[in-house]
C-alpha cells in the first residue's frame, strides 16, 4: 500500500464523526452513496448548493487521497459511515496528530489509514503546504513511511496486526471465525455463567 | 503465592480471553451484544452474503430507537427512509432468531436505557453495541463499549471481537455534591477537565467516596459520557446498590444462581495495591452545576461562570477552535453564560432519560410553568419509565407546566426521527453531545442536568437551579 497524492486540509480539532457525516444521513440500510455526504453541513448551502470555498467542492481535493486534520479525529459517535463517507469521496488516508478510539478501528476496517503524526511534524507539513499548496506527500505503509518533497522521512506508528490487514487484505472475520475451536471450548467453560438470555 | 493485585478492568477483560496471540489482538469472548436500527443493517447484509448465522442469537438483543418518532405509537412512521430501516431489523431479527422489542413493543426504549432495565446487563460481563454510549452499561462494573458495524458483523458471527487492551484510567471522586449538583455535573467537569480527547485508549474506573454515594441512575448517567472524555469505556465496581438494583429483574439470575452470581460478583473490584495507568481526582464538594458553552462535551464550565476568551488561549490550533466554537453559538467572550436567551428543552436521551432524571425535572417543573418562549420536550427513556412515570404522576406536573410528554426514544439528542432545533435555536438539553448541528442543523446545544434544563425551561433563559424563587 503506497500511494501519493497532495493534501487537503481542514484544519481543525476534535473534528466529530457528526461534521464528517450528519446523522440524518444514517437512516439508510446501505453502504453505498455517502461519499456526497460527507461534511455535508460544512459542505453545501441551505438550498443544498455546493459551497464553493469549501476545500471539499474543489477539484484538487476530489483528486486527492489524503485529508490533513486536527487533533483527536474522528470523535464522538461509533458510526462508520464516516469512513465509509470518506473512503467514497476518493481519501485513502487522514493525517492526524491523534484519532479517537473507534473511529480509528473502523478506519482500518475499511481501508482507510489513520496517519498519526507528532506535533512538530504536523506544523512542519502545514508549514510545507502554506509555501507550496500543491506539494504531493508519499504515503508507505509497508515501510511506515511518509514523506514530501524537501520534507523529513517520517516513520509513521501501525499496530502490526493492523498493518499485516492492510497490506495482505486480511478478511478479519474470517480470520476470527479460524478460531471455531476455541470459541467452542470458551463457551463450554462458560455454562452456568451465562445463563442469563435464555432464560 | 498471591496473584499480581489487578483493577476490575483488568479481571473482566482476563477472563474473557478466547485465545491471544503475539503480535496479534487478543480474542475477546462478548457476553452481551445489543443491537439496533441505524448501525447493523449493514452487518446483517455483511452474514447474507457469507452465508452465515448469528452464533449466538441467546446473547444478543435488539430494538428500535434512534430513528423512530416520539409521536403518538398509534401514528405511522411518516419518514419513509426511517420506516424502512425499522422494518429491515424486524425482518433481520425474526430471520436470525434474535429476541427483539420492536416499535409496538411495551418494553421498547433507548437501547441502553432497556438493557439495565430488564437485567440484561450485570456485572462483570462484557457487552458491545454499535453505538458509542455503550459505556453506560459500565455501571454494573461491565465492560462495556461501543463498536463500528463492521464488529458487529464481527460479534454476530463469531460472538468475539479483535480488541487490543486498553489503559486503564482512575477517575476519582472524593467527597459530597450540594444540593443542585448532581451525577451529570461529574461528568460534564471531567470533560472539561481532561479535555474530549483526554481518556483516548483508556478505559476509565470510577472511585471515590462521591461515586459509591450515586444511585445505579446516577452512575449510568456518569459512565455514560465517558466516550465524551474520548474513553470507549467506563465502569464502577459492584457493591450492594448494583445487587439490589439487579434483584428480580426480567433476566437477573434466580434462586441458587443469583446467590452464585452475586458471590462471582464480589470478587470483580479492584484489587487492594493494583495500579493504574493514569489517574485524575475530582473535588465533589468543589463542584458546580455544569454547562457546556461551545461545541464539543469538553467545552464545559460552571454555570456561574463567564465565557471563557481565546485571546487566552496559547495553542494556535485551540484557539481558533474555541473561536470557532463561539461563533458557531453566538456568544461573546467574558460574558455570563446564565441568562442567556433559549427556545427549546428537552430532557431524554441514554444519559437523562431515567426516573430519577423525570422526578428531578418534575420537582423544578412542579406548580410551575414554562416560559412561553420555550418549547420543553420530556422524552422517557423507556415504555417503562413512561408507564412509571404516568403511575407517579410525572405526566401531569410536565403537561400542567406547558411542557410535551413524548414517547420513548433518542429523539432530539441525535435529532434523526424529526425532533429537532431549527437553524439557530438554542437549547438546553440534558443529552450527550452538543456538536455542530447534532439537535438539527445549525442549532446550538447547551449540555446540563435535568435540573438545569428545568430551571431554565421556566426562565426562558440559562439558569441556574439554585437561583430559582
Amino acid at each position: 500500500m503506497q500511494f501519493e497524492s497532495t493534501v487537503t486540509q481542514i484544519q481543525a480539532d476534535n473534528i466529530d464523526t457528526d461534521q464528517i457525516i450528519p446523522a440524518r444521513f444514517l437512516k439508510t440500510i446501505s453502504k453505498d452513496g455517502l461519499g456526497d455526504q460527507l461534511f455535508f453541513d460544512w459542505r453545501y448551502n441551505a438550498d443544498g448548493s455546493p459551497k464553493a470555498d469549501f476545500i471539499l467542492n474543489t477539484d484538487k481535493a476530489k483528486a486527492s487521497k489524503v485529508l490533513f486534520a486536527g487533533d483527536n479525529f474522528g470523535c464522538g459517535s461509533s458510526r462508520e459511515h464516516a469512513p465509509w463517507a470518506l473512503t467514497q469521496y476518493g481519501f485513502q488516508a487522514v493525517i492526524s496528530t491523534s484519532f479517537a478510539d473507534i473511529f480509528k478501528q473502523n478506519s482500518l476496517k475499511n481501508r482507510l489509514l489513520p496517519l498519526v503524526v507528532s506535533k512538530e511534524v504536523h506544523q512542519q507539513l502545514r508549514d510545507a503546504l502554506a509555501a507550496n499548496p500543491d506539494l504531493a506527500v508519499s504515503v508507505n505503509v509497508e515501510t511506515q513511511t511518509f514523506t514530501w518533497p524537501g520534507g523529513p522521512s517520517v516513520h509513521f506508528p501501525i499496530d502490526a496486526f493492523a498493518k499485516h490487514c492492510l497490506l495482505a487484505g486480511v478478511d478479519e472475520i474470517g480470520y476470527v471465525l479460524q478460531h471455531e475451536a476455541q470459541i467452542a471450548a470458551f463457551e463450554a467453560q462458560r455454562v452456568g455463567t451465562l445463563n442469563t438470555l435464555a432464560g | 503465592m498471591p496473584s499480581k493485585p489487578r483493577t476490575i478492568i483488568e479481571k473482566v477483560w482476563d477472563s474473557h480471553i478466547v485465545a491471544e496471540r503475539e503480535g496479534a489482538p487478543s480474542l475477546l469472548f462478548i457476553d452481551l451484544h445489543l443491537v439496533h436500527e441505524v448501525t447493523s443493517p449493514q452487518a446483517f447484509s455483511g452474514l447474507r452474503q457469507r452465508g452465515l448465522k448469528v452464533r449466538r442469537p441467546d446473547l444478543t438483543f435488539c430494538t428500535v430507537d434512534h430513528s423512530t418518532p416520539t409521536t403518538p405509537r398509534n401514528l405511522p412512521i411518516v419518514d419513509p427512509i426511517a420506516a424502512t430501516q425499522v422494518a429491515q431489523l424486524e425482518k433481520n431479527a425474526t430471520e436470525f432468531g434474535i429476541p427483539y422489542f420492536g416499535f409496538q413493543n411495551r418494553d421498547q426504549g433507548i437501547v441502553h436505557v432497556i438493557g439495565p432495565e430488564n437485567g440484561l446487563t450485570q456485572p462483570g460481563m462484557t457487552v458491545v453495541c454499535g453505538d458509542s454510549h455503550t459505556a453506560t452499561h459500565g455501571a454494573f462494573g461491565a465492560l462495556a463499549f461501543g463498536i463500528g458495524t463492521s464488529e458487529v458483523e464481527m460479534v454476530l458471527a463469531s460472538q468475539c471481537l479483535l480488541q487490543k487492551k486498553s489503559k486503564s484510567y482512575e477517575v476519582r471522586v472524593e467527597g459530597t455534591l450540594k444540593p443542585g449538583v448532581t451525577a451529570k455535573d461529574i461528568i460534564l467537569a471531567l470533560c472539561a477537565k481532561i479535555g474530549i480527547g483526554g481518556g483516548t485508549g483508556c478505559v476509565f474506573e470510577y472511585t471515590g467516596s462521591a461515586i459509591r454515594a450515586l444511585s445505579m441512575e446516577e452512575r449510568m448517567t456518569v459512565c455514560n459520557m465517558s466516550i465524551e472524555a474520548g474513553a470507549r469505556a467506563g465502569l464502577v465496581a459492584p457493591d450492594e446498590k448494583t445487587y439490589e438494583y439487579l434483584k428480580g429483574r426480567r433476566f437477573a439470575p434466580k434462586g441458587a444462581a443469583w446467590d452464585e452470581a452475586v458471590e462471582r460478583w464480589k470478587q470483580l473490584a479492584t484489587d487492594e495495591g493494583a495500579t493504574y495507568d493514569f489517574t485524575t481526582t475530582i473535588d465533589a464538594d468543589a463542584l458546580e452545576p455544569m454547562i457546556t458553552f461551545g461545541t464539543n462535551p469538553g467545552m464545559g464550565m460552571a454555570i456561574s461562570a463567564t465565557i471563557p476568551d481565546p485571546s487566552n488561549v496559547a495553542d494556535s490550533l485551540e484557539r481558533d477552535s474555541l473561536r470557532k466554537a463561539l461563533a458557531y453559538m453566538g456568544l461573546e467572550a467574558g460574558k455570563p453564560i446564565a441568562g442567556q436567551k433559549i427556545d427549546v428543552v428537552f430532557v431524554g436521551s441514554c444519559t437523562n432519560s431515567r426516573m430519577s432524571d423525570l422526578r428531578a425535572a418534575a420537582g423544578v417543573l412542579k406548580g410551575r410553568k414554562v416560559s412561553p418562549s420555550v418549547r420543553t420536550m420530556i422524552v422517557p427513556g423507556s415504555q417503562e419509565i413512561k408507564r412509571q412515570a404516568e403511575a407517579e404522576g410525572l405526566d401531569k406536573i410536565f403537561r400542567e407546566a406547558g411542557a410535551e410528554w413524548r414517547e420513548a426514544g433518542c429523539s432530539m439528542c441525535i435529532a434523526m426521527n424529526g425532533d429537532q432545533l431549527t437553524p439557530g435555536q438554542y437549547s438546553v438539553s440534558t443529552s450527550n453531545r452538543n456538536f455542530e448541528g447534532r439537535q438539527g442543523k445549525g442549532g446550538r446545544t447547551f449540555l446540563a442536568s435535568p435540573q438545569t434544563a428545568a430551571a431554565s425551561a421556566i426562565m426562558g433563559v440559562v439558569t441556574d437551579v439554585r437561583t430559582l424563587a
